[in-house]
């Protein structure tokens, strides 16, 4: 029974994995870009709605609405005034500026914020749990994390499977000179993905923020989860990152069963066993890895 | 009335000149072709012209106004629409969303999806298919129909007939024509000679990125041509 | 009358024998050192040894061989826990168990090229940086290691302190030496303008006959190496290890900020960088981590306006050289324009 509810509250987590994996999936897909500051922008997310809820007294789940504009309008200033004149210069760029970027947000958040713990508190929802029968029961929380992550999938699967600038964002990262010559301002379209990743970390980073505490340097773990979440799942399929993201977390939760800690262990030793027998990941669509 | 102006154009790609000081003119309605041998700057030319190249303000002019420089999004709006070299077909897209995709900036005009498939009734039978699945043929046929989606007031073509059967060329220029026939203005570019004199009423022959020989298709002889092609 | 000029490569040029005597004043300087008896001093040159080492690795791995790795803070965990292993439980005297502790993180970095090799680009280097967080759980899960809490070095407390301090120094002085003796070496060799047009272009490179495989794995084994045993010289100096610490991401920021802000790429760059970072620490000391913020935000400006970095800038505008690796071709004079030109 023990390792049902561990599997089950793993799948759970899968659902935040994914909610982290997204963001960093799509900037990869439409520009071949990996921001090293992903999880920092997440942990930066949480820290804004910290003080969103001390200075408007509401309740964190509520601070998303401005939260998210906040750390959209970021990640589009970031992708037009700095990231973008790096695409097209070799990988040594992008790796490095966004690195530096971590460290700066990182080292920010401890001047500003100090290295105190935080948590954000919904009021009651992150301690309900919801009984599934069978003696087992999960919690609220998980499980409308789970949900959202599922909604926002599907949303984001309409958008590019249906609409012109999902149309736009696939012809790009096919073929970004072509797509300009169709009449696509691809400084504006990579400006729009960021901030549209930016904006999905940055609801993983509240929920990330209500279901554990975080410090400034949570960031980089995120990022790694993230990363380790699009690789087992396969680039090309956004349902391949949430199955990547389960997969992680069922991993890792029932690693931490196995041993206190051996938890996060047990996720990477997962990945690597991925990478090394099918380095292009259990559902990718394209067989290829870089 | 003079579309396409273009004085004293250079292009470079890094240290690289490639274009040196071309200047043409195209009237509206006009079907232009443009041949050379391989590397003399065609594909230069036009890119120049669509705005994938940077270019000097002055040096190509569109209905009178100068538009050197502005980017190849910005032209579309503004009617330039590049068929380019080799296809380039999005693979992650459709038949029907590449044709899609070409209309990206909505541009007032005749042409729609169904129209298009009138006009090439075997992209209309894989409609839904990846773009790339398609044959070549099939695959130049959807990427002038992309290009004709934008609605072009000018629509640049480079190499269609570049790996295909002489009958799939023969076809496709007899869409060039019609597409002409509606009042497009063309410039196409060719090695393919035969094909494309058929069709224009002006050549430019370029050479080593300048232009070595024009005039009416009529008018030159084989020898010129040959002459100016591979130079004397 | 024209005499016919012929081209010759030329290695040595003015700025490079100056550089040559310049390094040699500097080894003599700072072998004369311990005379003074300043223990601080030779603790800090110890750590900017270190880190100029630490620098140059990363440097001849990303700049020469272009592999962008973020996961070198592996190799110097590993070469620390190794010195403390191999040092406290195998009786090895601590002092040679640092180029051996070097040798143990190679042997490491065999098994993780089996595995980053099949990354290209960013996703190399997120994966290393992800073999590095394994190595760190491991250990922190190994009680004979300590877990989370760490080893102190013991083999060393026999050791009189003066005794260990100086021959700390001495041996960090020689790795140091030794390390940029050695890149140079290899640089300016064949070898070396292999790995630089691997860099340049693998189809091309190859076409040419050049192993790209073998040559990136020689380098990044090589690199660990080199990793490993300044990692191991780092703890030697402290004397105390744990996982967090020795396997921090710090390690990575810090030569990366050095390398990126003195200048990828060249050899001169990474000693300015690693003067650079200690100048910005000592004046920000006070500050707590306004200095890591300014050097990233540094390293941030000049990977997007000043990609050659510090030294690059110096060197573009004195085309200075001192260290060169790059072969220049010149015209030579014939004997008879000597002659003439005199």
């Amino acid at each position: 029974m023990v390792w049902v509810d561990a599997a089950v509250q793993g799948v759970l987590l899968g659902g935040l994995y994914a909610l982290f994996a997204t963001g960093l999936s799509l900037i990869f897909g439409v520009m071949r870009l990996v921001n090293l500051a992903h999880g920092d922008f997440s942990i930066l997310a949480a820290f804004v709605a910290v003080v969103t809820v001390q200075t408007l007294d509401v309740n964190p789940l509520t601070a998303l609405v401005v939260v998210v504009p906040i750390m959209g309008t970021v990640g589009y200033g970031l992708q037009r005034l700095a990231l973008n004149r790096l695409l097209g210069r070799g990988i040594l760029p992008a790796v490095l500026v966004t690195f530096g970027l971590s460290i700066v947000i990182q080292n920010g958040l401890l001047e500003i914020f100090s290295a105190d713990s935080r948590r954000l508190n919904p009021g009651g929802i992150e301690t309900a749990s919801v009984p599934l029968g069978g003696g087992l029961a999960v919690g609220a929380f998980p499980l409308l994390t789970f949900a959202l992550a599922v909604v926002l999938l599907i949303a984001l699967q309409l958008v590019i499977g249906r609409s012109p600038i999902g149309r736009a964002f696939r012809a790009a990262s096919d073929d970004g000179a072509t797509a300009a010559l169709m009449g696509i301002d691809t400084g504006r379209l990579y400006g729009l993905a960021m901030a549209l990743s930016l904006a999905i970390v940055a609801v993983a980073g509240v929920v990330l923020g209500i279901r554990t505490t975080f410090t400034f340097s949570s960031g980089p773990d995120r990022l790694l989860f993230a990363f380790e979440a699009v690789i087992i799942g396969g680039l090309g399929s956004l349902w391949g990152t949430l199955a990547g993201g389960v997969i992680l977390g069922v991993a890792q939760t029932v690693g931490a069963r196995l041993s206190p800690g051996w938890g996060v262990l047990t996720g990477h030793l997962v990945f690597l066993a991925v990478l090394l027998l099918r380095p292009s990941g259990l559902f990718a669509r394209s067989r290829r890895v870089d | 009335m003079t579309l396409l102006g273009v004085q004293n154009l250079s292009a470079f790609y890094g240290d690289f000149q490639a274009l040196f000081d071309v200047s043409l003119g195209v009237t509206e309605g006009q079907t232009v072709a443009v041949i050379g041998a391989n590397g003399a700057g065609k594909t230069t030319f036009l890119r120049a012209v669509a705005g994938a190249l940077p270019v000097a303000r002055g040096a190509v002019t569109l209905a009178g106004r100068a538009v050197g420089g502005e980017p190849a999004h910005a032209l579309v709006e503004q009617g330039i629409v590049l068929v380019p070299e080799g296809r380039k077909i999005f693979a992650s897209l459709s038949v029907e969303e590449n044709l899609q995709v070409g209309a990206y900036r909505k541009r007032r005009g005749p042409w729609t999806v169904e129209r298009v498939y009138r006009l090439f009734p075997a992209l209309a039978a894989r409609r839904h298919q990846p773009g790339t699945n398609l044959s070549g043929g099939e695959q130049q046929m959807l990427a002038i129909g992309r290009g004709l989606m934008a609605n072009p007031r000018l629509l640049l073509v480079d190499e269609i007939s570049l790996g295909l059967a002489p009958v799939v060329v023969k076809a496709l220029y007899d869409v060039l024509a019609s597409v002409k026939h509606e009042g497009t203005t063309l410039i196409v570019v060719e090695q393919d000679v035969s094909q494309v004199l058929a069709v224009a009423e002006h050549v430019y022959c370029f050479r080593k990125g300048a232009v070595a020989l024009e005039g009416e298709p009529a008018r030159l002889t084989r020898e010129q041509i040959s002459a100016a092609y591979f130079g004397a | 009358m024209s005499a016919t000029a012929a081209l010759e490569v030329q290695r040595t040029t003015t700025a490079s024998r100056v550089g040559g005597v310049g390094a040699v004043l500097v080894v003599i300087g700072l072998v004369l050192v311990p005379w003074s008896g300043d223990a601080g001093f030779m603790r800090a040159v110890v750590e900017f040894i270190a880190l100029l080492v630490l620098a140059q690795m990363w440097n001849l791995l990303a700049g020469y061989a272009g592999l962008v790795s973020i996961g070198q803070q592996a190799y110097v965990g590993l070469g620390g826990y190794a010195l403390v292993v191999l040092a406290d439980d195998l009786g090895v005297n601590p002092f040679l168990a640092v180029p051996l502790a070097g040798l143990v993180a190679a042997a490491f970095a065999l098994p993780t090229a089996a595995l980053v090799f099949r990354f290209r680009d960013a996703y190399f280097a997120v994966g290393t940086w992800a073999v590095a967080e394994v190595y760190r759980l491991l250990i922190a899960n190994t009680d004979a290691l300590g877990r989370g809490t760490g080893r102190t070095l013991k083999a060393v407390f026999p050791l009189a302190r003066e005794t260990r301090e100086v021959v700390t120094y001495g041996l960090a002085v020689a790795i140091g030496v030794a390390a940029l003796v050695a890149v140079y070496w290899y640089l300016r060799s064949r070898r070396g303008l292999g790995l630089m047009a691997v860099r340049d272009s693998e189809p091309a490179s190859a076409s040419l006959g050049v192993d790209v495989v073998r040559t990136r794995l020689a380098v990044y084994v090589a690199v660990a190496f080199g990793t490993g045993t300044t990692g191991a010289l780092l703890y030697l100096n402290l004397l105390r290890i744990s996982p967090d610490a020795a396997f921090s991401i710090n390690w990575t920021a810090y030569t990366i900020f050095i390398v990126v802000i003195g200048g990828l790429g060249t050899l001169e760059g990474p000693i300015v960088g690693t003067l650079l970072f200690f100048l910005l620490r000592h004046a920000l000391a006070d500050y707590g981590a306004w200095y890591m913020i300014l050097l990233g935000a540094l390293a941030v400006v000049a990977m997007m306006r000043y990609p050659q970095g510090l030294w690059g800038l110096v060197a573009e505008r004195y085309d200075l050289n001192f260290f060169p690796v790059q072969r220049r071709v010149r015209r030579s004079l014939t004997s008879v324009e000597k002659g003439s030109a005199r």
